[in-house]
């Protein structure tokens, strides 16, 4: 079996046919080849699936494409300006080393723009709080919070496109 | 994941219809907990009913002494509703505490009270408030809701719909988390309610329950120190990796307290 799935992703409207088992993120990776959204641990754990689903961060391995029928999803591949300009979370994550490997940023950053938005001065211990669903196992997290502190001192940094 | 049929529900009728016409199929809310189980094959539904368009099941109503909270609001809306925070700030702080930020974005109040996760939170807000759940066939009382694990009195076919919170005069949740995966290792939510205090407790046993030594105890004085000695039988809670049963059981007397501490706040 097939359905028909429609929804716009980093501003351009996307439709195929797919199997109703398919998760979001492997619509993401494996359908549009949008491979900056990772798979992690596949059990909603580590958030590094994480895109924006009408502006609110979600877990993509955690809904099947069809949930995200119809809305405004946002990746990774979708936060930087056209020109290349990296996005003040992108940035931010760059000026303070806040990766090691990188297999983790990707979610990071989508999760931390969320953050950002819905705590706009945030301290550490809630940068550390509302972080709960992302794991870095190089436990690099004191950077990755350092890079968030920074970027909230720029509102662009919770606005995508802005 | 195993192959299954979906369906889009417009409104509550059509899924009602969908539900009646296939004895196998599921309701989709949120799916943070459905769409994992599927993933390990847990559940193997042969059609998946989505309510994530019947926007009638998102609200949150705030009239005289309840709170009403549609079946599909997420806990990241309850959380951050100024409403539930000036009338019942324990329940927007338990919505604001479950699982992670993205879990919250798109987990409902119907799904986990649902499915009925032993170590679910909400379970214990509906449990400690009094609350009604409201389904397409009738209202039932949150005492009379939950049978067990994973086991409650919704028949086949029935949905719900919405909750309905009796504003408490204080109240407050505790909660002592698996430090791996955020679940209530306990969580003791207790209030006191005009028809007298109520204690429940979640991750502890097989299901939700209510402490009544703990509840007459707060009757005579609301007080932690009226909680503080008193120990909740071992012998019908879990024991697991994560913590013996003993243990389970000492959590409860240390979360109640706290839980009265912070109601009274």
């Amino acid at each position: 079996m097939a359905v028909k799935v429609s929804m716009t992703v980093n501003g351009k409207a996307v439709s195929h046919e797919v199997e109703e088992r398919t998760l979001l993120v492997n619509y993401i990776r494996e359908t549009l080849g949008l491979t900056g959204t990772h798979v992690g641990c596949d059990t909603a754990q580590c958030g590094a699936c994480t895109v924006h689903m009408d502006g609110k961060a979600i877990k993509s391995c955690n809904i099947v494409a069809m949930q995200a029928e119809g809305t405004k999803i946002t990746t990774i591949e979708g936060v930087a300006s056209a020109d290349g300009t990296l996005h003040p979370m992108q940035q931010a994550f760059k000026e303070h080393h806040g990766l090691q490997c990188g297999f983790c940023t990707p979610g990071m950053i989508m999760s931390a723009i969320d953050l950002v938005k819905n705590f706009p001065n945030p301290t550490d211990t809630q940068i550390r709080e509302q972080l709960e669903g992302n794991l870095c196992r190089c436990t690099g997290y004191h950077n990755i919070v350092k890079a968030i502190k920074a970027a909230s001192a720029d509102p662009k940094s919770a606005v995508i496109g802005g | 994941m195993y192959a299954f049929n979906y369906k889009k529900a417009q409104s509550v009728d059509e899924a009602t219809k969908a539900l009646a016409a296939d004895g196998e199929a599921k309701l989709l809310a949120g799916g943070q907990s459905l769409i994992a189980s599927m993933k390990l094959r847990l559940a193997q539904p042969s059609q998946l009913v989505d309510l994530g368009k019947v926007e009638a099941l998102r609200y949150i109503k705030v009239a005289g002494s309840t709170v009403e909270i549609g079946a599909m609001t997420n806990h990241a809306t309850v959380a951050a509703s100024a409403e539930v925070k000036k009338a019942i700030p324990a329940l927007a702080a338990l919505a604001g505490d479950i699982g992670d930020r993205q879990v919250r974005n798109m987990g409902t109040i119907g799904g986990s009270v649902a499915l009925n996760d032993p170590a679910a939170d909400y379970p214990a807000a509906c449990l400690g408030l009094g609350a009604t759940i409201i389904t397409t066939k009738r209202k039932i009382a949150a005492d009379d809701f939950f049978l067990g694990m994973y086991e409650t009195a919704l028949e086949v076919g029935e949905i719900i719909t919405g909750f309905s919170f009796p504003v408490p005069k204080r109240a407050a949740y505790m909660k002592f988390k698996n430090p791996a995966s955020r679940f209530a290792l306990v969580g003791v939510f207790v209030a006191e309610t005009a028809q007298g205090p109520r204690v429940a407790v979640t991750g502890a046993g097989p299901g939700v329950f209510r402490v009544k030594d703990m509840e007459a105890a707060l009757a005579k004085s609301f007080t932690p120190e009226a909680v503080a000695g008193i120990k909740v039988p071992a012998d019908n809670l879990n024991s697991d990796l994560h913590a013996q049963a003993d243990y389970r059981a000492h959590l409860i007397t240390v979360m109640a307290r706290r839980a009265v501490e912070k109601a009274l706040q």
